[in-house]
């Protein structure tokens, strides 16, 4: 275990039952049958794909990093979170969402497509800069098609579908959600972090990496999948979550010696707690409508990525 | 245990290139820029596939070694330094350990303590300067114990008693039975230090062989086209540049 990771289990331990309590309507669970009903049916699952949602986010985002050795990496410019919203698009589009099952299993296949385009692509030569050039062109094509489904909309009603499902949130996801994610959050983590050794050589260049013995091919390989399985199951469940992949590694860096592979495991717990206190923030703020988790992290993402900019200006990162 | 070049070519880099370099001995690659020296090197590490010719190791070419076998025979170290993130001195230098997938702590101390390191152990890379932070590169190569070391401008940051450090501890390696092969642009350097120089001229070998006769004073003027002899005895020679 890495310093960071006690830390931020015991920061779990908290706000877990916290977030439970949190909502428009604070819950005293000691309160009766219909108490226990909302914490276990509806604010446990949300708490728990919460916390999935994080660390696939978080996890993702330190690997990516890693691998491109750039702290401004994050995993949703390598086309699987698209590729994943266009499936998802797609299944609204004609009008599939109406089984729980569909939408997200939609959405994976769409993650799915984008992971076999970015490996047939880059995973001959495993090459970083290809892989890049791959992933933005990834999700330039999915992103361009998801436009284009939105301006075709069959009606209004399944264009404000769309706009609000790819705007992410939690709202209203249960046990389901939790079940088809959460596997694969935990094997695209595992995946991400037997990638670690190989990272941690790839601090000092890929030429010296590979002479190191890290094998190009394998290291591209374990990360299409652990991204593609992380990023693509998260976006299937709770829809677009930007940010939270190019903060949490930020935060978490400086409490590790910094190698890549220490930083996966703790990514994803720090990944966990920020998505859980964020969905509990939007949950308690006194607004008409619960404002949307995913509008809320750019918001907050926004101004933290402006801060980056501003310290790499000045030659601090 | 030899290393060896068959007819190697890359495209616009090298041409015809054969060489057969022996553990136990210092080769220093010389040559103006451009000649293709870091090519040459990287190819011997078995990081760029030539377009024609073979490298072996031990008569085995070096396509069909396994990598982390090839990696745990062949320490590499590239001319421009790169270290992506600040991490401790000593976590980079346990680096080297990854193909024998250890981090044993008696090479990476014997590293550390090879090139006055051990007091700067624990700290952040980034805050080391550009001379300490070619010592602690070249002890991450040093760590892993390999029976090739590939150092490309090894010296070029370090000033002159580490320099002289730096050499000693090659020489100790070679002596252990180690082959060391060197870019040196120091033209004095090579012909103090090294068993054997390989001179290249656009891509091709111009010449090779012992010091003295490789880095004549008639291969220097063909090659760098400049007048130059040298002066003082073996191995204390300067080169006056005429």
């Amino acid at each position: 275990m890495t310093r960071p990771v006690p830390v931020l289990l015991a920061a779990l331990a908290i706000a877990v039952p916290l977030s439970l309590l949190a909502g428009r309507v604070w819950v005293d669970p000691w309160s009766g049958p219909n108490a226990a009903l909302i914490l276990g049916e509806l604010r446990l699952p949300r708490a728990v794909l919460a916390l999935v949602v994080g660390a696939g986010l978080g996890g993702a985002g330190a690997a990516m990093q890693g691998y491109l050795r750039n702290p401004l990496a994050d995993p949703g410019l390598f086309g699987i979170a698209p590729g994943a919203a266009l499936g998802a698009v797609a299944a609204l589009w004609f009008g599939h969402a109406v089984s729980a099952w569909l939408l997200p299993l939609c959405a994976l296949i769409g993650a799915g497509g984008a992971m076999a385009l970015l490996a047939l692509i880059a995973g001959r030569s495993g090459g970083i800069a290809l892989f890049t050039l791959a992933g933005l062109m990834v999700a330039s094509l999915a992103g361009a098609l998801t436009a284009l489904a939105i301006s075709l909309a069959p009606n209004a009603f399944a264009m404000e579908t769309i706009v609000m499902w790819l705007n992410g949130a939690l709202t209203d996801r249960g046990w389901p959600e939790v079940w088809l994610a959460a596997p694969l959050v935990l094997a695209g983590v595992g995946l991400l972090r037997a990638a670690g050794p190989a990272l941690d050589a790839l601090t000092l260049g890929e030429a010296v990496a590979r002479s190191l013995g890290m094998n190009p091919r394998r290291l591209l390989w374990l990360l299409v999948l652990g991204t593609g399985l992380t990023v693509g199951a998260v976006t299937a469940v709770a829809g677009i979550i930007g940010f939270v992949g190019l903060i949490v590694p930020h935060l978490v860096r400086p409490l590790t010696d910094q190698r890549p592979s220490q930083l996966i495991v703790p990514s994803a717990l720090a990944g966990a707690l920020l998505v859980l206190a964020a969905d509990s923030l939007v949950r308690v703020l006194p607004l008409m409508t619960e404002l949307r988790l995913g509008i809320a992290l750019s918001l907050l993402g926004a101004p933290f990525f402006l801060g980056l900019l501003l310290k790499m200006r000045r030659g601090a990162l | 245990m030899t290393l060896a070049a068959r007819d190697l070519s890359v495209a616009n880099r090298l041409t015809d290139v054969f060489l057969d370099l022996h553990s136990g001995e210092i080769t220093a690659i010389c040559g103006p820029n451009g000649a293709g020296k870091s090519t040459l090197l990287q190819v011997l590490a078995g990081l760029i596939e030539p377009v024609g010719g073979t490298v072996c190791l031990n008569e085995q070419p070096l396509a069909g070694i396994a990598p982390r076998e090839r990696a745990r025979a062949i320490g590499y170290l590239p001319q421009t330094p790169e270290i992506a993130w600040d991490v401790p001195v000593r976590r980079l230098v346990e680096l080297g350990r990854m193909p024998h997938g250890d981090a044993r702590s008696g090479p990476v101390e014997a590293a550390l303590a090879a090139l006055d390191l051990t007091h700067l152990a624990g700290r952040r890379t980034q805050s080391l300067s550009g001379g300490e932070t070619a010592r602690v590169l070249l002890a991450r190569v040093l760590a892993a114990e390999p029976r090739w070391i590939l150092a490309d401008e090894p010296l070029a940051a370090l000033d002159l008693a580490h320099q002289l450090a730096l050499l000693h501890h090659l020489r100790a390696a070679a002596d252990a039975g180690a082959g060391v092969v060197l870019v040196l642009h120091d033209l004095a350097l090579a012909m103090n230090h090294a068993d054997r120089v390989v001179v290249l001229d656009g891509g091709r070998v111009a010449a090779d062989g012992r010091c003295e006769d490789a880095l004549d004073h008639r291969v220097i003027e063909r090659v760098w086209n400049v007048g130059a002899r040298w002066v003082g005895d073996p191995g204390q020679r300067a080169l006056i540049v005429t």
